[in-house]
């Protein structure tokens, strides 16, 4: 690689980016947007509406709260405040990312633009790959990879919406059953901290509780509440363990 | 404003994409200041697994759709199932997601729906 010119390395490290769409990560995250698309259709979403929704927020946290929050007619400050508490996570992500990808040259703006590619995939990806690129190849390579996924996702709700609300309703129904079901084990899977058990665990206990008290704002009331339940009882965990 | 009062696009801008975004473009800026083991990290990553895990049961509890009319005790049971096969797989998610999905559909089956 070390004789490309700099503009024929961007465009070869672009397209090894794109390539990753066919990972094992992609394949799950492709999936994943397959239920999505189930999920969103069953809760009430057009077509145009679940694709804007996947293109524009591309985060599928945010994107399940957001469908919750339409469907629950949430206020969209509460909502915002949701999706706010649940994205808090992307400001270290991206702050962990960019310093490995710019260029001492690379503008903020191009940075704020390739930011909302950032999702936990292509994250995760790039950080793997990225010691083996070339500087001026790696912008380059989570773009055309971030771009990709984003793009390609879209797509897959925008196609499948047609094909999920033909779907017999056996089917229809167990597809929607994807999401919840990837979510709770991957959360479970990648956590790194036992507060994240914790965290989990109480939050599908309190849920019901806050669906009942206040249904217009129960994510925030379950977050709120069980999220700082569990850090209160790993906290004191870790003092006694120190 | 719900969604209904200001159009589904323009709350998805407001709640989903600003909602979102802020916190990217936090991070292309000052986020080195944010440690990853700050006490404060640590509250905000348990309140946010909180929220999408209450997220996650109101979807099992109370479904859209088809499943809507169909009994709570299978939905958890097809849950509770998958769960245990992907703890006791050593977190194998396929197993786990598939025996959840095949419980449900067995079920749904046998209510003749």
């Amino acid at each position: 690689m070390t004789d490309m010119l700099p503009e024929q390395s961007r465009r070869y490290w672009f397209v090894q980016g794109m390539k990753g769409l066919f990972s094992l990560p992609g394949f799950i995250l492709m999936s994943a947007f397959v239920g999505f698309t189930a999920l969103a259709f069953q809760s009430g979403l057009t077509r145009g509406e679940a694709a804007f929704l996947t293109f524009f927020v591309w985060a599928l946290p945010s994107q399940m709260i957001v469908v919750g929050a339409i469907s629950s007619g949430m206020g969209v400050l509460a909502a915002f405040l949701a999706v706010s508490l649940a994205s808090i996570r992307m400001t270290p992500m991206v702050a962990a990312l960019v310093p490995e990808i710019r260029e001492k040259k690379t503008s903020s703006a191009l940075l704020i633009f390739l930011s909302h590619f950032v999702a936990i995939t292509a994250w995760v990806y790039t950080l793997k790959k990225v010691q083996d690129i070339p500087r001026e190849g790696r912008l380059a390579f989570f773009a055309g990879l971030g771009i990709t996924l984003t793009l390609v996702n879209t797509a897959i709700v925008f196609g499948l919406y047609g094909v999920v609300s033909q779907l017999p309703p056996i089917a229809a129904g167990t597809l929607y059953f994807l999401t919840p079901m990837y979510f709770v084990m991957s959360i479970w899977e990648s956590a790194r901290q036992p507060v994240i058990y914790w965290a989990l665990a109480l939050g599908v206990i309190i849920a019901p509780a806050s669906h009942y008290v206040a249904p217009q704002i129960d994510m925030l009331v379950t977050g709120l509440v069980a999220g700082t339940f569990a850090y209160v009882i790993d906290r004191s965990r870790r003092r006694r363990a120190s | 404003m719900t969604a209904q009062d200001i159009g589904v696009f323009v709350f998805i801008l407001i709640a989903g994409t600003l909602g979102t975004d802020i916190w990217r473009w936090l991070g292309v800026f000052g986020g080195k200041q944010l440690s990853e083991e700050s006490e404060a990290l640590v509250w905000v990553r348990s309140v946010a697994t909180a929220l999408v895990a209450g997220v996650i049961a109101s979807q099992v509890l109370y479904p859209g759709g088809v499943l809507a009319g169909t009994p709570v005790t299978l939905r958890i049971g097809a849950a509770a199932a998958g769960f245990a096969v992907f703890l006791l797989l050593k977190k194998n998610m396929l197993a786990g997601i598939a025996v959840a999905l095949a419980v449900l559909a067995i079920g749904l089956h046998l209510l003749g729906i």
